[in-house]
C-alpha cells in the first residue's frame, strides 16, 4: 500500500522546470495584516481561543525574539527577510474541527487528492494515520477511532491545546525552549498549527503516523509546531512531508519539532522534505526552510531516530538533535540531502551526550548538482558526566557536475578521556564511467543515474519507512535526471 | 606481409557476418588507437583477438560499447545489419551486444542482484515484453548464476565494489548469461584470474557458445585459448588487424611474440 507521500503511480512527466507540487488551490483564506508585534501575537492567540499559558508562551517568545537577531552563521546567501512584509496567519475559512470529511471544503479535499492523499477509507488499510496541515491549521486528522483504542493521542496542536491543555502546558518548549534560537522564537510566538503525539506508556503505536504539510498562500509564511511525547516504554513512527506551489516570491517556513523520549520509548521521524526550490536558473522563488528539530531522550534507554531526505527548498537551515540524557540513551540521524539548480542547504545535527554509555550516529549524504551549495554542519559533544560516551560520523558528499560546492563543517567537543569518537568523510564524483558501465548493461540514462545515487544514499534510505523509500529514490533520481549530462 | 607465415586476406562482409566492423578509427584524447580496424565475425564463430599493450585492444571494445570518451574518427560497426555507431550504449545492449571490460566499474551501494534485474528488464522492455517483479526475477538468476558457473553469493553483493579482480570478471560472466547477448566481447576476462577460476570462466564461455551468437576474445595469453578453442584469431597491432589465422596462430604468438607483426 502506499502512503502519504506516493501519489498516484501512474505515468509521470518532469521537466527541469516542472515542479509537481506547484499548484494552488482556490479556497478562501481568512488572513492578518501582514507584520509582526505583540498586537498580531495576541490576535493569533486570541482567534485560536487559546488559554492563557500559551498566550504567556507566546509573548515570551517574542520578548525574547525582539532582543535575537536572525543568525547569518550558515554558509547561505540570501537576501534580507522582510519579517514585516509577511502575514503570520493564514487559515483556511472552514477550519473548525471536522467531524467527518464530508464536512471540508471540497476544493481542499480536491488538493489532498493532487498531493496523493486520499483522505478516506484506504488509508486506514494502508496503515497510515494522517494528519494534513493546509497552510498552518490543522484540517483532518484520519484514523483516529483506532488510535483512540490503542490511547494514542493524534492530533492538532490546536485540538491537543483544547482537549488535553495540561500536557501541552507541560511539554511545549521543553526541548526547544521559547528563546531557543531566532526561527524557533518567531515560531513559538507566532505558530498557528501543527501536529501533537502523546504515546501511552509500554504502547506500540498500531500505525505510522503522518503529516503532511503544504503552503497554499503565497503571502503567508507557515509556522507550524510539532510535539510527540513517547512515554515510558512506548515506540512510535512519524512521517513528516512537505510541499509547496511554484511561486516566484520566497516563502517563510519556520517550523519546530520537539520531540521527548522516555526511559525505554523510542522515536522515529521520517521526513521527505520537497517543497519548492526556487528557479533552477537564476534562483528566484522558493521556500525558505528555518527549521529547529530537537529530541530530548529523557529517560534511561530511550532512543530517537531522525531520518530526513531534503530534496526541496531555495534555502534549508535545519539541524535535528538529540540530547541525550538518560543513561544508554541512542540517538541517530539518517541525513540525504541533494541540492541542485541554485539550491543552498547547511544541514546536519547535534548530538549531545549527557547520560553514561550514550550512543549516537550520524550518517549523511550530501549530492550538489549544478550550481547548488551543500553544507554538512554537525555536532558531537560530551559532557564530563557522558562516561563512556560514544559516537560514529560518517560524511559522504558526491559532486555532480563542476560549478556545484560541498563543503563540511564537523564539530567535535569531548570533555571526557573515555569517550569514543569516529569520524568517516568522503567526496566523489558521479562518475561518467559509473553511468557509462551501466548503460553499457542496457540501462536507461535515467535510470542508471537513479541507481548510482540510490546506492551512494543506501545507508540513509534503508531506515526509511517502506513506502517512503520508494517515493524519496524516484525523487532523487527525478531531480537529478537533468543534472547529469 | 609477415615472413613465414601465410597471409589471409579478409573476405570482406558477408551476408552471415553478425559482427562487421569496416575501416574503424577511434580517437582518445586526439590520439587515434584504432586506425583503420577491419573485422568480421560469423554467427557461431568464436574469434580471438590478441596484440601487444597498447595496440587498441581495449579500445575497439570501449568505442563498440559507446564508451564517451571513446571518439569514432571514421568507419563503420554493424550488428546483424544494424548500425552500432549510431545508437546509445543502452540500445547497443538492446540490439545484441555485451562487452565484458577488462577493469568492471565499481557502484558502491547497488545490489548485484537489483542491477541485474534492472538490466534484464530494461532488454524486455525494449523487446516489448514484461519486466520481471523481484520475486520472479530470483528463480532466473538463480539459473543463470549456475550456467554461468559463479558462486553462489553474488546474487547478494554490490555491483563490483568489493569485489576482487578476479571476482569481478566472473560477475561480466554472470551479466552475460543474464543479457544473453547475440555478440559477447569478452575483454582480457582471463586476467587476474587463477586458474581454477580461468577453468570455470572457459566453461562459462563454451556453455554460451550457440550456432546464433558469436563471441570475440580478446587476450593476451594462449592459456584462455586452450580451454576455448577460437575458430580464428586476429593479430592486432597499432591500431589494426595485421594477420589472421586458425586456432594454430595461438602458440605460435606464444612462442614468437608479436616482435616480427611489430616491426612489419
Amino acid at each position: 500500500m502506499t502512503g502519504p507521500q506516493t501519489p498516484d503511480p501512474g505515468p509521470r512527466t518532469f521537466t527541469a522546470e516542472d515542479y509537481k507540487y506547484g499548484f494552488k488551490t482556490e479556497v478562501e483564506a481568512v488572513s492578518l495584516a501582514k507584520g509582526l508585534n505583540e498586537g498580531i501575537v495576541r490576535q493569533i492567540s486570541a482567534a485560536r481561543n487559546e488559554p492563557d499559558f500559551l498566550l504567556q508562551f507566546r509573548l515570551k517568545a517574542f520578548a525574547a525574539l525582539s532582543r535575537m537577531r536572525e543568525p547569518r552563521w550558515a554558509r547561505l546567501d540570501f537576501p534580507p527577510i522582510d519579517y514585516q512584509a509577511i502575514s503570520y496567519y493564514s487559515a483556511p475559512k472552514q477550519a473548525e474541527t471536522h467531524g467527518s470529511l464530508d464536512e471540508i471544503d471540497p476544493e481542499i479535499l480536491k488538493t489532498f487528492e493532487k498531493l496523493g492523499i486520499p483522505l478516506d477509507e484506504q488509508k486506514r488499510l494502508s496503515g497510515v494515520a494522517v494528519d494534513a496541515v493546509f497552510d498552518s491549521v490543522s484540517v483532518a486528522t484520519t484514523h483516529q477511532e483506532k488510535l483512540f483504542d490503542a490511547g494514542v493521542i493524534f492530533c492538532s496542536i490546536g485540538e491537543a491545546v483544547r482537549l488535553y491543555p495540561a500536557l501541552v502546558e507541560r511539554w511545549i518548549g521543553s526541548v526547544v525552549p521559547a528563546g531557543d534560537n531566532w526561527f524557533a522564537a518567531l515560531n513559538s510566538a507566532v505558530f498557528s498549527d501543527g501536529s501533537f503525539v502523546y504515546i501511552p506508556p509500554h504502547v506500540r503505536c498500531p500505525l505510522e503516523l503522518s503529516t503532511y504539510f503544504r503552503i497554499n498562500n503565497t503571502e503567508s509564511g507557515q509556522f507550524e509546531r510539532t510535539l510527540i511525547i513517547a512515554d515510558r516504554g512506548s515506540h512510535v513512527s512519524y512521517l513528516e512531508g512537505c510541499t509547496a506551489p511554484k511561486t516566484s516570491k520566497n516563502q517563510l517556513h519556520a517550523a519546530v519539532v520537539e520531540l521527548v523520549a522516555e526511559t525505554d520509548a523510542e522515536i522515529k521521524y521520517s521526513t521527505v522534505q520537497n517543497w519548492f526550490a526556487g528557479d533552477p536558473q537564476t534562483g528566484v522563488g522558493g521556500v525558505y526552510n528555518f527549521v529547529t528539530k530537537r529530541g530530548l531522550c529523557r529517560g534511561d534507554r530511550a532512543k530517537i531516530s531522525w531520518t530526513q531526505v531534503e530534496a526541496g527548498s531555495s534555502i534549508t537551515w535545519k539541524y535535528p538533535s538529540c540530547v541525550l540524557k538518560g543513561d544508554d540513551s541512542v540517538g541517530e540521524f539518517y541525513s540525504v540531502a541533494l541540492t541542485n539548480g541554485r539550491m543552498q542547504a547547511d544541514t546536519g545535527t547535534k548530538m549531545i551526550h549527557i547520560g553514561k554509555r550514550t550512543r549516537s550516529t550520524i550518517v549523511s549524504k550530501g549530492i550538489s548538482a549544478d550550481r547548488s551549495r551543500n553544507v554538512y554542519r554537525g555536532l558531537v559533544q560530551v559532557m564530563k558526566s557522558a562516561e563512556g560516551a560514544r559516537n560514529y560520523t560518517c560524511c559522504d558528499s558526491m559532486l555532480v557536475g563542476k560549478e556545484c560546492e560541498a563543503h563540511t563543517y564537523p564539530y567535535v567537543d569531548v570533555q571526557r578521556p573515555d569517550a569514543q569518537v569516529e569520524h568517516e568523510a568522503s567526496t566523489s564524483r558521479l562518475s561518467e564511467e559509473q553511468l557509462f558501465y551501466l548503460q553499457a548493461r542496457g540501462i536507461g540514462h535515467e535510470e542508471a543515474v537513479g541507481a548510482i545515487v540510490s546506492g551512494f544514499a543506501k545507508d540513509v534510505l534503508a531506515v526509511l519507512p517502506m513506502e517512503f523509500a520508494a517515493e524519496a529514490r524516484k525523487l532523487l533520481q527525478i531531480k537529478l535526471e537533468n543534472s547529469v549530462g | 606481409m609477415v615472413i613465414g607465415m601465410t597471409a589471409t586476406p579478409d573476405p570482406g562482409p558477408r551476408t552471415s557476418d553478425l559482427l562487421q566492423v569496416t575501416d574503424l578509427k577511434v580517437t582518445v584524447a586526439g590520439l587515434t588507437i584504432v586506425d583503420g580496424l577491419t573485422l568480421s565475425v560469423p554467427a557461431g564463430e568464436v574469434h580471438a583477438i590478441m596484440g601487444p599493450n597498447g595496440s587498441g585492444k581495449s579500445t575497439l571494445s570501449k568505442a563498440l560499447a559507446g564508451h564517451p570518451a571513446y571518439a569514432i574518427a571514421g568507419g563503420g560497426a554493424a550488428l546483424d545489419g544494424k548500425d552500432l555507431l549510431a545508437m546509445e550504449p543502452d540500445e547497443r545492449v538492446h540490439a545484441g551486444l555485451f562487452v565484458g571490460f577488462q577493469y568492471p566499474t565499481e557502484v558502491p551501494g547497488v545490489n548485484n542482484a537489483e542491477f541485474l534485474r534492472m538490466a534484464w528488464n530494461a532488454r524486455r522492455k525494449a523487446l516489448g515484453q514484461p519486466e520481471a517483479t523481484a520475486k520472479e526475477f530470483a528463480p532466473i538468476l538463480a539459473e543463470r548464476i549456475r550456467q554461468a558457473e559463479a558462486p553462489e553469493d553474488y546474487a547478494g553483493r554490490q555491483l563490483n565494489a568489493g569485489l576482487s579482480g578476479g571476482q569481478k570478471k566472473r560477475n561480466e560472466i554472470l551479466q552475460m548469461y543474464v543479457l544473453e547477448p547475440r555478440l559477447a566481447i569478452l575483454d582480457e576476462t582471463d586476467s587476474g584470474l587463477d586458474i581454477d577460476a580461468i577453468k570455470a570462466v572457459a566453461r562459462g564461455i563454451n556453455g554460451f557458445r550457440r550456432p546464433d551468437r558469436s563471441i570475440v576474445l580478446i587476450t593476451h595469453f594462449q592459456r584462455l585459448l586452450e580451454l576455448v578453442k577460437p575458430d580464428r584469431i586476429h593479430v592486432l597491432v597499432k591500431g589494426r588487424i595485421v594477420h589472421s589465422g586458425g586456432p594454430e596462430l595461438a602458440e605460435r604468438l606464444e612462442a614468437e611474440g608479436y616482435d616480427r607483426f611489430e616491426r612489419a
